[in-house]
């Protein structure tokens, strides 16, 4: 018995509160995930602000940083949008920035994964689509609606593809959302799964920790990409309400 | 009992959409090699698009996976 006590991955996923605070009967607690999303903005704000306040030619280690990661995403906005999408950078680099930091956190030991919990992602997901159903209905109109019916394609067809676009449109969404929680979460139960292997073997324990560690080094390359995918994934999806005709 | 048991070979059952993924993988970086050995100039720019396309792919192994979580303590 003691053994299944070990491995209980989902425990890490636990939302514990830190302190009560109810407003007007709504609980709004301050939790241990609102915790880690401040120290994401934090970590993010400060490496902003120790990295730039020097702003030498030869940039230091932390200037190097923040500039690698402005450049980063300045050129992915620049090839996916065009130059629309400039005045869409403040959003899309903070979202990139804020995922990342949220990813990198919950790798540490003992710390809370804010990305793990589908609602997180789910409120960036849908807070996306909406916002670009409205740019796309600003921008172009009602000829937004072309998205649904891509041109070549001959109007016998018409009754299939265009139900079927439009529940790809649909599901965007939910898979944007379910891509980042559901990496998040496989990541870290499986780790948990083979920390609790090591303690369980007891001297055959090198075999699982080996494995642990290519397994780290592959999570810390999930963290990194799940937040680049996120973010290609919105500007993406801008590119198509910006220019629905290619 | 039976319910538990029927859980238990449901959610083994929900793994097999992993199959899926392991294949898409395997054609996402078969390609990425054969394409950067006809044409190594282009691997850099090859690259972004293949960790997409990993991503991408990977996320439905993923999807399964949550299905089977759902399946077993939802």
């Amino acid at each position: 018995m003691s053994a299944e006590k070990l491995i209980d991955p989902i425990h890490q996923f636990e939302i514990t509160k830190l302190s009560n605070i109810e407003i007007a009967g709504l609980d709004i607690s301050f939790t241990n995930s609102s915790l880690f999303m401040f120290l994401a903005i934090s970590a993010t704000m400060l490496l902003f602000v120790l990295g730039l306040s020097k702003r030498s030619i030869i940039p230091g280690r932390m200037q190097m940083l923040s500039e690698l990661s402005y450049n980063f995403i300045a050129n992915m906005l620049r090839d996916q949008v065009g130059d629309q999408g400039r005045s869409f950078f403040p959003f899309i680099f903070s979202l990139f920035m804020f995922i990342f930091f949220c990813n990198f956190i919950g790798l540490i030991p003992y710390t809370f994964t804010v990305t793990s919990h589908l609602i997180v992602t789910f409120a960036f997901a849908g807070l996306i689509f909406i916002a670009v159903t409205i740019i796309g209905f600003v921008k172009n109109g009602f000829g937004y609606l072309r998205i649904f019916y891509p041109s070549g394609i001959p109007i016998f067809l018409a009754p299939l593809i265009v139900p079927i676009e439009i529940i790809s449109y649909l599901s965007k969404p939910i898979s944007l959302s379910v891509r980042l929680c559901a990496n998040m979460l496989a990541g870290h139960s499986i780790l948990k799964i083979f920390a609790g292997f090591i303690v369980m073997l007891g001297f055959l324990g090198f075999a699982p920790l080996v494995f642990l560690v290519v397994l780290y080094g592959l999570e810390t390359l999930i963290a990194a990409l799940q937040a680049y995918i996120f973010t290609i994934l919105t500007c993406i999806y801008l590119n198509d309400a910006l220019h629905p005709d290619h | 009992m039976e319910v538990e048991a029927a859980k238990l070979i449901g959610a083994g059952l929900a793994t097999i959409g992993v199959a899926g993924s392991g294949a898409g993988i395997g054609t996402v970086f078969g390609a990425y090699v054969s394409g950067i050995f006809r044409n190594p100039s282009a691997a850099p720019q090859a690259f972004g698009q293949v960790l997409l396309g990993f991503a991408l792919v990977e996320a439905i192994a993923l999807f399964a996976l949550v299905i089977a979580f759902l399946i077993l303590f939802g």
